[in-house]
């Protein structure tokens, strides 16, 4: 007779799996200075890379004199476009099919621009040898706005031609890159034509950078015996990067592997390839040597990847009860001197068409044009899945504005026309299936945490002391219903550059009953090794405690199309709960031989296999595990390992509810946040102190990007947000507290029904702050400003409001 | 960010300081915390061959308190922050202190070097001329004082010689209140606008008055005739309103990320309003 205790609960709580806010295995590491990063990794020869950057933003290049810069002693090389056209390596193709000039060919497009690549002995001699590198410039007008740059008949890229059609289809103009078009445009306006009521905005989500803790940066190492190439590299998508770096560099795959060790956050920065990669991994052709190249904080927020810069112009119509009846929204992109947005390569726009939101809107149409202009490239997904962040901003500000125009609370607009529970899985207007939801539970439940109805009183009540003179803060009330397409995604629809977006796990459970995961993703701070972990536990009954998880090298780990878009969960979680359920089937088949019973009088209880019905006769996955590799099961492999390719059938959708109280000072533009609630449904719940630790993470970048942050351009073109002392990174201090708290609707097509999580607050967030500040104002008037909601622009609302008497 | 070469000097003595700035001339910069001084040299936008390190000179350290006081050159802000004696002699010094950077730059950044880089944003020149502080500056022919009201001429443009070193501040103890206000967009931030204010009291009316503003122009503002406005009023409202539109005729502020002139010119007067208040209240 076996033991009977443990008890199961106690047996299940031993697993620390689904459920269990078991602490973060990689933080012992981070919070004692231990981490591996890109810039800790020092080989033996090894050499720096720097660049030479273009000072202007749109510039022909007359000439690049290198000789005083070789002339230094430690400077090897200095590369230009010139020396990289033999190699067919001037250029490099951009994720959405466009290309980009990896050094500058003939001309620069925007300010930072790489120019030349200095390699030298150490980091200073390189910064040293690219001052001595002589450029001369001629400049050309410069375009920064988008909708001039449609009309202007300055020519950016003049390696274009114009009348061809771009990767997308047609160009309109020269500075024209695509036009992306989704839904009924006619019936959207014959609709719109015969509502009672119809808003209209222009609603700009300005443009800002990810700015993560690390910039980005590789270290290239070419062994020329055996003719491998390592490269080492802050990469959001390793696999990607190999089989691209693969084809251009001509290197056959098996001879390169890429390697992204620990990560200090990606939000997006990372998912792309850069012109310091390709001139790190010449340079190391060429010189035989390791080099490494790594950005500083400038180079990273002038030059690698910008997210947003969308110009949305939106219509939405209503019968006069509130219910919705159409929306129509047009979107001028603005993408910089290349097209590198990081997007799947159908959805040129990303998954903006998800920009009805959560709500049952029956007639709708979307059209994107992108465009070119002097600035760099980049629209990247900042903590979101591709434009998500721009749609669900865009709907949830056309919702207050009809509100607005309705006279009507948009709390109540919003419950009106919520997609109904019986709804899903429900199809929307411009084409996506959202697989569950149940968004009336979660809005009442968000309502009544805050206490809604006496914030709108003591509101009114604010409004008339401030007329009276008693006082001069104004109270807002920010309220957010979002609802994210993430997970991507289903092969049928979604690649990038060819490579379908499936993700995969491998597992190989070792003799004493622990084991070693390895997945197609690549943590970058999101704690992969803790909660893929927990999800094997629950499917292979191994303590998560006993499980490895490695990512990030392409020569060991399953190819994977890496983590951003919150896929790490929807995909290689989806392929790593299904791995494990082909060693749990395997497994079964070793207890039923091992308690000489047939396949299918066993069944799994936590940890083991036990015989039904007889629950005190059974063998634990310890003692499967060891069986596995020292009994000949007849007809069974040795061995316990599976491996699984997961292609998902189709998105998850995450939603949520937040709610922003918001004290706003007239005088200064000072803003308090009084409370900030945040509801959210991922579907199953993996680990809820990560779940709630991703929260506070990307609340607050959505706090900065609402309050401060951007990337600002001058008329030449000069970047003005080019140091944290302007690009705007809140401390303990300007972050608020917040209040988490979630329902649970699993996604019915995810083998545990989770859905992701770390990009919600930052898509729920944005608008929740800036809809506070809106509110505010909105008794005096107040229908759209544009964000961020800096201390001035929020004087100036107030001042145009005539509040400064 | 990488800075250009240079040689590292640590004398242990002011004369060998003075000599080496005599020796090297323009090449040559003192270096006290070096949170204004480094960010300059990496960004080369102050490229300098010979840094003179000042961390092992005692004669540029102490505080020292009493109805008159004289803080070293090398006294940093945390050291102004913990140090009792001075919070209750000068608690403006505090709180402006307090407002300056964050902890960690606290710990490095010193008030001379504050006072000396002549960088607008800086908050101690304006504390200093609110205060009407005296300057001791050594050089090649010994000390001399300046007063900081009139020692800033223009951005980093100042009253001191190249090879001369700041020794000491020193200035009379508060009587009365005092306060020092500053708008900034996030710890860490200069000012957008800072006003220092100390106050005393006769019976209800306004004994002396003294106001300087910071990062208001290309240098701090000291505001004579707005701090007039106030003495031998009873500070209603009405008086504070001139004292502001005094103060608005003095400053010159330009635009920058944190705002356009007109917003800069309007938190300026919220600042001062401000801080009035609450030097009065304290009086
Ligand atoms: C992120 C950040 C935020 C900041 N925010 C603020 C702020 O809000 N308010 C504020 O006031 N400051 C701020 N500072 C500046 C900080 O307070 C500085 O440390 C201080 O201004 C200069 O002091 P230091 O000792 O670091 O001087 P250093 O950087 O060493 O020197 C500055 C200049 O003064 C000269 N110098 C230094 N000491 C002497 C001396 N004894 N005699 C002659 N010349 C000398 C140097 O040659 C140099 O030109 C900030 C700095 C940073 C990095």
């Amino acid at each position: 007779m076996n033991d009977m205790t443990p008890d199961r609960n106690e047996r299940k709580a031993n697993l620390k799996g689904l459920g269990s806010s078991r602490k973060r295995v990689e933080d012992l590491r981070f919070t004692q200075g231990k981490g591996n990063y890109v810039d800790d990794i020092k080989l033996e020869g090894m050499l720096h890379g720097d660049f030479v950057r273009s000072p202007y933003a749109h510039a022909r290049i007359k000439s690049i004199n290198t000789d005083a810069a070789m002339a230094l002693d430690g400077v090897l090389a200095v590369l230009t476009a010139k020396d990289l056209e033999p190699l067919g390596l001037h250029w490099m193709p951009t994720l959405a099919g466009d290309k980009q000039m990896v050094l500058a060919d003939g001309k620069v497009l925007f300010q930072g621009q790489e120019v030349a690549y200095v390699v030298a002995k150490d980091r200073y001699i390189a910064a040293d040898g690219a001052e001595l590198v002589e450029v001369e410039y001629e400049e050309l007008p410069v375009l920064v706005d988008p909708f001039e740059a449609l009309k202007s008949d300055v020519v950016l890229r003049e390696d274009l031609d114009p009348k061809a059609d771009g990767a997308h289809g047609p160009r309109k103009h020269p500075n024209h890159i695509f036009t992306w078009e989704v839904g009924e445009k006619e019936a959207t306006e014959e609709v719109l034509d015969a509502s009672d009521v119809v808003a209209e905005e222009m609603v700009y989500y300005h443009r800002t950078h990810p700015c993560p803790l690390e910039t980005c940066g590789c270290v290239a190492s070419m062994d020329k015996v055996n003719g491998k190439l390592t490269l080492y590299g802050t990469f959001q998508a390793p696999h990607a990067i190999r089989t691209v770096v693969s084809l251009i560099s001509g290197l056959e795959e098996h001879n390169i592997r890429v390697i992204s060790p620990d990560i200090g956050g990606g939000f997006g920065n990372k998912v792309g390839a850069y012109p310091g990669y390709v001139c790190s991994v010449v340079a190391s052709i060429v010189t035989g040597l390791p080099v490494k190249w790594v950005e500083d904080r400038m180079e990273n927020l002038m030059t690698t990847a910008f997210a947003r810069d969308y110009w949305m112009k939106g219509k939405i119509s209503a019968t006069k009860e509130g219910k919705i009846t159409g929306l129509w929204c047009h979107t001028t992109a603005d993408h910089g001197g290349f097209d590198a947005c990081a997007d799947p390569t159908k959805f040129p726009a990303g998954f903006m068409n998800i920009c009805t939101g959560s709500y049952d809107i029956p007639t709708a149409y979307l059209a994107v044009d992108g465009v070119y202009t002097n600035k760099a490239p980049g629209g990247v997904a900042y903590r979101c899945s591709f434009r998500v962040t721009e749609a669900a901003y865009f709907i949830e500000r056309m919702i207050e504005v009809l509100a607005i125009e309705l006279n009507m609370d948009a709390a109540e607009l919003r419950r009106i026309n919520f997609i109904k529970q019986d709804q899903f899985p429900y199809t929307s207007a411009l084409g996506w299936e959202y697989d569950s939801g149940d968004y009336h539970t979660a809005w009442d439940k968000a309502l009544k945490a805050v206490g809604y109805d006496d914030l709108r009183k003591e509101q009114a009540q604010r409004v008339e002391d401030f007329k009276a003179g008693k006082t001069r803060k104004l109270l807002g009330i920010g309220l957010t219903h979002f609802t994210e397409i993430v997970g991507a995604g289903p092969v049928k629809n979604c690649d990038i550059l060819g490579l379908g977006m499936f993700d995969s796990c491998e597992i190989r459970i070792h003799p004493t009953g622990s084991a070693i995961a390895r997945l197609g993703t690549i943590s970058q701070g999101q704690g992969h090794a803790t909660t893929f972990a927990q999800i094997l536990a629950s499917e292979i009954g191994l303590p998560a405690d006993s499980i490895t998880i490695e990512e990030g090298d392409t020569d060991t780990a399953p190819y994977g199309l890496g983590t951003y878009g919150s896929r790490s969960t929807p995909v290689a979680g989806a392929a790593t709960a299904m791995a494990g359920r082909k060693i749990r089937a395997k497994a079964q088949m070793i207890a039923a031989y091992m308690l000489e019973v047939h396949d299918d009088d066993v069944e799994f209880d936590v940890d083991r296999f036990v015989v039904k019905g007889a629950p005190e006769r059974f063998k634990t996955m310890k003692e499967i595990a060891f069986a596995a590799y020292n009994q000949a099961v007849p007809g069974i492999e040795p061995g316990l390992e599976a491996v699984s390719y997961y292609d998902p059938p189709n998105m998850t959708y995450p939603f949520g509810a937040y709610i922003c109280v918001m004290e706003i000072d007239v005088d200064t533009g000072e803003h308090e946040i009084r409370q900030f609630y945040a509801l959210d449904d991922c579907g199953t719940r993996i680990n809820p102190m990560i779940i709630e630790g991703q929260v506070h993470g990307g609340l607050t970048e959505a706090l900065s990007i609402a309050m401060g942050q951007e990337i600002a351009y001058d008329n030449m073109g000069n970047v003005k947000t080019g140091t944290l002392m302007d690009f705007f990174l809140p401390t303990a201090w300007e972050t608020p507290n917040y209040t988490t708290d979630h329902t649970t609707t699993p996604s019915p097509h995810h083998p545990i029904g989770a859905k992701g999580v770390g990009e919600s607050p930052n898509v729920g967030g944005v608008p929740a702050f800036s809809n506070a500040v809106h509110d505010a104002f909105k008794a005096f008037g107040l229908r759209q400003v544009h964000m961020p909601h800096d201390h001035w622009r929020i004087w100036k609302t107030a001042n145009d409001l005539g509040l400064h008497g | 960010m990488i800075p250009a070469a240079f040689d590292y000097h640590r004398p242990t003595d002011l004369n060998s300081v003075i000599s080496l700035l005599q020796e090297h001339g323009d090449d040559a910069r003192v270096i006290a915390g070096g949170h204004s001084l480094i960010p300059l040299m990496k960004l080369r936008m102050a490229e300098v061959p010979h840094l003179i390190d000042l961390q092992s000179i005692d004669a540029l350290t102490g505080i020292e308190t009493g109805s008159k006081i004289r803080i070293g050159a090398m006294t940093t802000q945390s050291d102004i922050i913990n140090n009792t004696s001075l919070a209750s002699s000068a608690p403006i010094l505090k709180e402006a202190s307090l407002q300056i950077a964050d902890p960690q730059i606290r710990y490095m950044g010193t008030v001379g070097g504050n006072v000396a880089n002549g960088d607008p944003g800086n908050d101690m020149p304006g504390l200093m001329q609110c205060l009407d502080a005296t300057y001791i500056l050594c050089g090649p022919e010994g000390e001399r004082e300046v007063k900081a009201r009139d020692f800033y001429h223009a951005a980093y443009m100042t009253e001191r010689e190249d090879d001369e070193v700041m020794v000491a501040v020193t200035f009379d103890a508060i009587k009365g209140g005092y306060a020092y206000v500053k708008q900034k967009r996030k710890i860490g931030d200069y000012a957008t606008a800072a006003a220092a204010v100390i106050m005393s009291k006769d019976g209800s009316t306004c004994k002396e008055a003294s106001i300087a503003m910071t990062n208001l122009s290309d240098t701090p503002i000291f505001c004579g005739a707005a701090s007039d406005c106030l003495i031998g009023t009873s500070v209603s409202a009405e008086d504070i309103k001139n004292a502001v539109a005094s103060m608005i005729d003095a400053i010159d502020p330009a635009e920058d990320n944190r705002g356009p002139v007109e917003f800069k010119k309007h938190a300026a007067a919220v600042v001062l309003s401000r801080a009035i208040e609450r030097a009065w209240q304290r009086a």
